[in-house]
């Protein structure tokens, strides 16, 4: 297999294995290029990208523009805060705007669940979705799952731990998918309000005890608790949650075997993870960083690679 | 049958008759590849400032085979890399099916080195064109020579000849040349010109 099934990235339900295993095998190549002294290909010269952030985003958003950049994309970016959808404009004449400058690839970030797929069905540019709300952030679970596989060799086989506020993640929700589609054994953990109602449905372990949840799997991806989607209080405090929740060397040491963390970012130290812990040799979060560039170039040049007469 | 072909002489009238012809056998095919070293250590005395580059993914193991026969002469490592060209293509969105990618691996930066390009067959000249292109990632080099196997005459769809050539053919579009390695699990090394319509 050559290309992808999609001719959007909407989320990794969407996707087949065969899909993730062509971007990851991309991929490869990709983080050898970044790894050049000069680290950029041309096969993206006569595409442009339009990354449209609807959400507020660093990581993300940096990492999308490296990977368009090192594939000599052209690149636009629009922020809502800064733009006229402020002044009323709706999502589809304002992505028909964009569209209208000749833009080929949008990369899209929108506070609704659903928004990407709404546009997929009424624009012809390649949509990658860069987090739709709370349901899927599609390049965060491949890049999530690739550095497993880049860590451990494969993916399958493998017990996974997503620890935190599940219920407001769609870290969480899209790293489910993945790693079930690439055979890993899948649990989440966190306090009985942050668990979505129905998450057994999707197959995966419920843990309410983290140091069982620990004890249980190889990796433990940890997860930020999404103060700025929670309208009511879910547990008393921060500091109860990071006394029942917070990972501490501590609390790895008493488990007394090796598990290895990891963390989308952006972390608060002190609350779902200690510095001991962030920073230690057990967790791969900066490497995470950097395989989501390698990652997004793999997505980004497997979506363009489609025939395309020159108009 | 109408013929659409110039003949210019018979071995090549022989080849477009026959399904399946026999370019280079195992024992010429050794013989092809001393000579091309010899060629190379004439041009290039001790390799301290050359390195050889095989392109992906067929021309990795005539590199093999000449890195191995110049270090069995000259009794020292001599610098390979491999280099993909996949992401520097001009086709890239123009073919129906897009390619899969390669590995490269390059230990080495090329900057005022003398370099030489190792390919199995020279046919329109666009894979080289994009292998100078992705090259040039690792540094400039001194000097690019080519190398090739089989070149294939009057198909050039580029400005671009080989320094070294294994043997020359004439072939047409509806042609194309295998290079069997034994490496690769063939019985011999063995090079055919087959006639695309009876395998593709």
């Amino acid at each position: 297999m050559t290309s992808l099934s999609v001719n959007h990235l909407l989320g990794i339900k969407n996707i087949s294995k065969n899909d993730i295993e062509l971007i990851f095998e991309t991929a490869d190549y990709f983080k050898e290029i970044i790894n050049r002294p000069i680290k950029k290909v041309p096969s993206l010269r006569d595409i442009t990208i339009a990354n449209v952030f609807f959400e507020n985003s660093t990581r993300t958003r940096l990492s999308f523009e490296l990977a368009e950049k090192r594939l000599s994309a052209d690149v636009i970016n629009f922020s809502s805060s800064s733009s006229s959808v402020k002044k009323g404009e709706t999502l589809l004449d304002t992505i028909n705007n964009i569209l209208a400058m000749k833009v080929d690839m949008i990369v899209m970030r929108h506070a609704s669940p659903g928004a990407p797929h709404f546009l997929s069905k009424h624009i012809d540019a390649n949509i990658i979705n860069a987090g739709d709300g709370t349901h899927e952030h599609p390049t965060q679970a491949l890049l999530d799952t690739y550095s497993i596989r880049e860590k451990f060799g494969e993916v399958k086989g493998k017990k996974i731990a997503i620890i935190g506020d599940i219920l407001h993640s769609r870290v969480a929700i899209s790293n489910i998918y993945a790693l079930q589609k690439l055979g890993a054994e899948v649990m989440v953990c966190g306090p009985n309000t942050l668990l979505p109602k129905f998450i057994k449905t999707l197959g995966v372990h419920v843990e309410l005890d983290v140091e069982k949840a620990l004890q249980w799997c190889d990796i433990a991806n940890v997860l930020r608790i999404q103060l700025e989607r929670q309208e009511i209080k879910y547990f008393p405090s921060l500091r109860e949650y990071s006394i029942y929740y917070g990972i501490s060397k501590a609390l790895l040491d008493k488990i007394g075997k090796p598990v290895t963390i990891m963390h989308p970012g952006p972390i608060n130290r002190g609350v779902e993870l200690n510095s001991d812990v962030a920073d230690s040799d057990a967790a791969i979060i900066l490497h995470q960083v950097e395989n989501g560039v390698a990652v997004r170039m793999s997505v980004l040049y497997l979506l363009a690679s489609n025939k395309t007469p020159l108009n | 049958m109408s013929i659409p072909y110039v003949c210019i002489d018979n071995v090549d009238f022989l080849i477009f008759l026959m399904q399946k012809k026999l370019l280079l056998d195992h024992q010429l095919f050794e013989i092809t590849i001393q000579r091309l070293c010899q060629q190379l250590i004439e041009n290039h005395n001790d390799f301290k400032n050359t390195a050889l580059i095989g392109l992906q993914p067929r021309g990795i193991y005539l590199a093999d085979r000449i890195k191995a026969t110049l270090e069995a002469n000259l009794g020292y490592n001599i610098d390979l890399g491999y280099l993909d060209i996949t992401f520097y293509r001009d086709d890239f969105r123009r073919r129906e099916k897009p390619l899969k990618a390669n590995a490269t691996s390059m230990p080495f930066i090329i900057e005022e080195k003398k370099v030489v390009l190792i390919d199995d067959v020279l046919y329109t000249g666009r894979s080289i064109r994009a292998a100078l292109d992705a090259m040039s990632a690792f540094g400039r080099p001194e000097l690019v020579e080519l190398l090739v196997l089989i070149e294939r005459k009057y198909t050039r769809h580029l400005p671009i000849q080989p320094n070294y050539i294994g043997k020359s053919v004439n072939t047409m579009q509806s042609q194309r040349v295998q290079v069997e390695w034994s490496i690769q699990g063939a019985k011999k090394d063995n090079i055919w010109l087959i006639n695309k319509t009876d395998t593709e």
